[in-house]
């Protein structure tokens, strides 16, 4: 039986530096072939049964070099899903798993649903009998969460301008089709230059989406994380905690400004640049001139920001004035020194902090910065990244994929339409187009393209 | 009560479209067939428009053609006017349709069906399904004559408590001036199915001697015109105009103002109708702002003088009708014959019949046609085709005859009536099959004749004639491949240019280079313009066909994980309650049929494989 082939990172994101991206199915070899190179010059043949080989995977579009690699070839039946399967080992981390992922999709493997390769083991006969209703079960929660998961990571914005495509694309069709199901009803029909205007519109309001996609863009600038703060509530403290905590350091970049540092450090395997305003001096005008510009700049250029406060002490007026600056921010508000005693009124000044993350911490005795830690992932991986000042709006992998998908169905109907193929074939392209679309929210496509001919034509004789 | 001396292994109520061609089915498939209809004198009797085919339905009649039932033929000896839909697009989308000459329509089938040998045909009114515990016996009728049957097809179309409307008069009718079967109905619901109520529209019939055709605008047929049937030659017939003219804002206004004594908008007609075929009522009322509408005065028949007004379908009353009509260019002193009316009837919900068209519930009966909540003579054609082979392969306790989606428009059909069920009166278009692409008219014969064949619907001759042609096709196209382009003279073509990347181009017809090719490379004499145009359609279309034919590839994987008939739904824990509802309501033949019920999502149809295997392993 002709089964599509499979990939997906699959060790957990965001733990550790290395990570292996698995690919299942008749196609596992063929794509690895085409990514995987032993050194420059040689390619590589598989004759065994396993094999575990050393190289790089490159870019086959660009022909960059993007990744060092251990590559691990099983042939089937004698594997997990008892199809053939490759697992690349890579060492950069959950940006540069992505990356390789991405690469596979474009050689032609689909983006593995969750707990797919279960599946297929279970289908292939690989798991016991007894296990199949907690398997089941398993598989239906995982594929439920996920969907959710999606769904609410396709925040308002994104929603409505993914609504709007498929409005358009939807529109579309129904002319489209309206044309060809009802050659002789007196109704004003699209032309084939109204449908390629139309095109353009929509490829414009998919690559806009796209655009705001965080592959490669995270990858060359990481993300951004502002530690804001008035003196003394211990910024620099925290700063060499996530430090010295983390063990992986990587390079040690001069601040952009005078007074500001910018380290790029790596939690749990996400690298992330913290812009430190640990340099700023205490002057007493500092909120009302010199601060208040920095602070700006900070929380300009910051994907995120922790605003650190003394919990020792009272709010200050600084610190209610930085308070009222990250408003529109995404922040997670640090509470430092909860060693000490604890002076901070929640009722009645950290109503302002209402609906913001609030993690207690003591920088100095080393307390509470796991949990900051976490924090801070569980912001940057679930709720959507912010990067150079631009939102980013989509960051799941399937849905960049079904838009790259519905853009390439896009570009294809234009080539109908240039051609001067007639109508159906434009067509063909836009309900995969929109198929597309439609699985990022799992909707009926077909059944909707009927209703949508009779709610805007008035047809039949 | 009297039984009646001879068993038959097939009876079939109604002799519609559905009735007729299930009738033929079951006598030329070889068993003992009853014919049973409120009346001989309407048999095969169109009562709506005159025509035959169109988009999507042209496919349909072409595909009940190739498998060997009689539509197209008939269609093809009395029509009046052809034409093939959408000439200027692409194949898969082009279709045809034929003006018929009703009256001959009909005495035409008639003929056949009187000709047929193995097959009775009686007039009755049947009251009641009688069942043997979940197993069908026969019909009563309502003079207590019981036939006794081993399969019955139910092909009532509207007749199944009939209510027609014109104005605020209503009647209990099965069709104009014909007895409404209200017997049969109770007798259904008694049995257990579900009924629902449809409603349907006329449009009003014009006196030609009243009609001044000058103000109209002729619509011709094709020159020459195609037939429908792979096995007529030529259509000798002289073809006769339709006529084109148009409401205006003056008919609109009267429409209006008299809404308050339409049967649609007073609230008094509860059945559903068609939104692909509203009535002008609804045409006006919601498209306020189309300053006018469409009417095809289309010829009853060659010798009479009724003509169909196309377009308006009304309830409105008599009177209303006359008065709107006459505000139309060509209508000013338009006289009715009969007024257009409404008519609403019972439907089975089509969920409770499998995909063969045999009822869930009682075994052996099976429903075809407008029962099953279609609209159309096609569509009720395909049907009865269907149940008629079907009846026969479920006495000989064959495997039964289905069609899927990838392979024909009359599986896309069956499928969305059993898979999807239905909400208002269910009409084909080419945008319900998703592999448009490959189901196109020119292939019909390729797509199913075999199975024809296989039934012994297609004659020995006449698929000895079809091998031959894709023999042809075959031949001609590998010389055509082997063919070098330069060697023919061809000006406008680019340097480099393979025969089959220059065929690609849409402006370019292989008709045409033909034309420049030296006779001695090619022997054309042997290849007719039917193979020619297939080598074409494979080559110029090959990108798009090859994407189809992958689609359909992983379509079938899916359609070919079967589910096993007496598969226990309830114990499994897995599945969220709608589906599981579901899944145990319409009983999916296959995983793929079970993804396509609205509310099953992708985890359920995950949990049901999983089940299925451990089902598999449990039984080896």
């Amino acid at each position: 039986m002709p089964e599509d082939t499979i990939a997906a990172i699959s060790t957990p994101l965001g733990q550790g530096g290395i990570g292996i991206v698995r690919i299942s199915g008749t196609q596992a070899f063929p794509i690895t072939q085409k990514i995987f190179f032993l050194s420059k010059k040689n390619t590589f043949k598989i004759e065994k049964k396993r094999k575990i080989l050393y190289g790089f995977i490159r870019d086959p579009k660009t022909g960059n070099t993007v990744e060092e690699v251990l590559v691990s070839l099983m042939k089937g039946p004698k594997t997990y899903t008892r199809e053939d399967i490759a697992e690349i080992n890579c060492h950069g981390g959950f940006l540069s798993l992505r990356r390789v992922l991405e690469i596979i999709l474009r050689c032609g493997a689909r983006l593995a649903e969750p707990g797919e390769f279960t599946k297929r083991a279970f289908l292939n006969g690989r798991i016991d009998l007894i296990q199949a209703e907690a398997i089941a079960d398993f598989i239906r929660s995982k594929t439920e969460r996920s969907l959710q998961m999606s769904f609410r990571q396709i925040k308002g914005g994104l929603s409505k301008e993914i609504d709007g495509l498929k409005q358009g694309l939807k529109r579309l069709i129904a002319q489209v089709e309206a044309g060809i199901d009802h050659p002789e009803d007196d109704i004003k029909k699209i032309s084939k230059k109204e449908i390629g205007k139309e095109l353009k519109k929509l490829d414009k309001g998919f690559s806009d989406i796209l655009g705001t996609a965080d592959d490669g863009k995270v990858l060359r600038e990481g993300i951004k994380i502002g530690i804001i703060g008035r003196p003394n509530v211990g910024k620099s403290s925290l700063l060499n905690r996530l430090l010295d905590e983390d063990r992986a350091i990587v390079t040690h970049i001069p601040g952009t400004t005078r007074d500001t540092l910018e380290e790029e450090i790596n939690i749990n395997g996400i690298p992330l640049i913290i812009i430190d305003t640990a340099g700023i001096r205490d002057t007493k005008d500092f909120i009302e001139k010199e601060g208040v510009s920095r602070s700006r700049k900070v929380l300009s250029d910051s994907d995120l920001l922790l605003l650190v406060i003394d919990g020792s002490e009272r709010l200050t007026a600084e610190d209610k004035k930085l308070l009222e600056l990250t408003k529109s921010k995404k922040v997670v508000i640090v509470i430092n020194k909860v060693d000490l005693e604890k002076n901070i009124c929640y009722n009645e000044s950290l109503c302002l902090l209402k609906r913001m993350d609030i993690v207690q911490i003591s920088a100095l005795k080393n307390l509470g910065i796991e949990a900051l830690k976490k924090k801070i992932r569980d912001i940057i991986l679930k709720c959507g990244l912010f990067s150079g000042g631009k939102e980013i709006k989509i960051s799941n992998i399937r849905q960049i994929e079904l838009l790259r998908k519905g853009k390439e169905f896009l570009s294809k109907a234009n080539e109908a339409v240039v051609q001067g193929l007639s109508e159906e074939f434009i067509s063909h392209d836009l309900i995969l187009c929109l198929e597309s679309l439609e699985q990022i929210t799992g909707k009926l496509v077909r059944e909707n393209i009927i209703e949508e001919i009779f709610s805007q034509f008035c047809l039949g004789k | 009560m009297y039984n009646y001396t001879k068993d038959y292994d097939c009876i079939i109520v109604g002799a519609g479209h559905a009735g007729c061609e299930a009738a033929l089915a079951c006598s030329r498939m070889g068993i003992k067939t009853l014919l049973l209809t409120i009346s001989i004198d309407s048999i095969a009797l169109m009562p709506c428009n005159p025509a035959i085919g169109g988009l999507a339905k042209g496919h349909l009649v072409k595909e009940i053609d190739a498998l060997g039932g009689e539509m197209a033929k008939v269609t093809d000896k009395t029509g009046i006017q052809f034409k093939i839909l959408n000439k200027s697009r692409g194949p898969a989308v082009q279709s045809p349709r034929a003006q018929s000459d009703k009256l001959e329509y009909r005495l035409e089938m008639t003929r056949i069906l009187e000709n047929q040998e193995g097959l009775d045909i009686k007039q009755g009114i049947v009251e009641e399904i009688m069942v043997s515990g979940k197993k069908i016996k026969g019909v009563r009728t309502n003079i207590g004559t019981v036939y006794k049957s081993k399969t019955v097809i139910i092909c009532t179309g509207t007749f199944l408590n009939g209510l027609i409307h014109i104005g605020l008069t209503s009647f209990p009718a099965g069709r104009m001036v014909e007895f409404p079967s209200v017997g049969l109905s109770q007798s259904l619901s008694r049995l257990g199915l579900r009924l629902g109520r449809l409603k349907t529209g006329t449009n009003p019939r014009l006196d030609s001697k009243s009609i001044d055709f000058s103000k109209t605008i002729p619509q011709y047929g094709d020159i020459p015109p195609v037939p429908f049937s792979y096995f007529t030659k030529k259509l000798p017939q002289a073809q006769v105009p339709c006529f084109l003219t148009y409401t205006n804002k003056n008919t609109h206004k009267i429409i209006l103002s008299n809404l308050k004594r339409s049967p649609l908008y007073s609230g008094k007609i509860k059945g559903i109708g068609p939104r692909y075929c509203p009535s002008i009522e609804d045409k006006v009322v919601r498209f306020r702002d189309k300053e006018r509408h469409q009417i095809f005065l289309e010829p009853e028949g060659r010798e009479t003088s009724e003509i169909y007004a196309n377009g308006i379908s009304t309830s409105l009353p008599y009177d209303v009708q006359l008065k709107f009509l006459r505000t139309i260019d060509g209508l000013e002193n338009a006289e009715i014959i009969r007024p257009g009316y409404a008519i609403e009837y019972d439907f089975v919900y089509p969920d409770q019949i499998k995909l063969n068209l045999e009822t869930k519930s009682i075994e052996g009966l099976f429903l075809a046609g407008q029962i099953n909540g279609t609209s159309g003579y096609e569509e009720a054609a395909a049907q009865g085709l269907m149940a008629g082979i079907n009846a026969v392969l479920k006495i000989k306790k064959d495997k039964p005859f289905i069609l899927d989606r990838s392979e024909a428009y009359i599986g896309v059909l069956i499928d969305d009536l059993v898979t999807k069920g239905i909400s208002e009166p269910y009409r084909m278009f080419t945008s319900r099959a998703e592999y448009r692409l490959v189901l196109r008219i020119d292939n019909t014969d390729q797509r199913l004749m075999g199975y024809g064949y296989k039934f012994g619907l297609i004659s020995e001759k006449n698929y000895k004639i079809f091998e031959k042609k894709l023999k042809n096709v075959a031949k001609f196209k590998e010389e055509l491949l082997k063919f070098d382009i330069k060697k023919c003279n061809i000006t406008d073509k680019p340097e480099n240019v393979t025969l089959l990347q220059y065929l690609k181009r849409p402006e370019v017809s292989l008709k045409h280079i033909l034309e420049k090719i030296d006779p001695k490379s090619i022997n054309l004499d042997k290849y007719n313009s039917d193979i020619i145009n297939q080598v074409e359609i494979q080559i110029k279309y090959e990108g798009y066909i090859n994407r189809q034919l992958w689609q359909i590839d992983k379509f079938k994987t899916l359609e070919n994980k079967l589910i096993p008939g007496n598969f226990d739904y309830s114990k499994i824990t897995s599945f969220c309650r709608e589906a599981k509802e579901l899944l145990m309501k319409i009983r999916p033949i296959s995983i793929g049929q079970a993804s396509r019920i609205t509310g099953v999502t992708p985890a359920d149809i995950d949990v049901l494989m999983i089940h299925l295997k451990k089902n598999q392993k449990c039984s080896t």
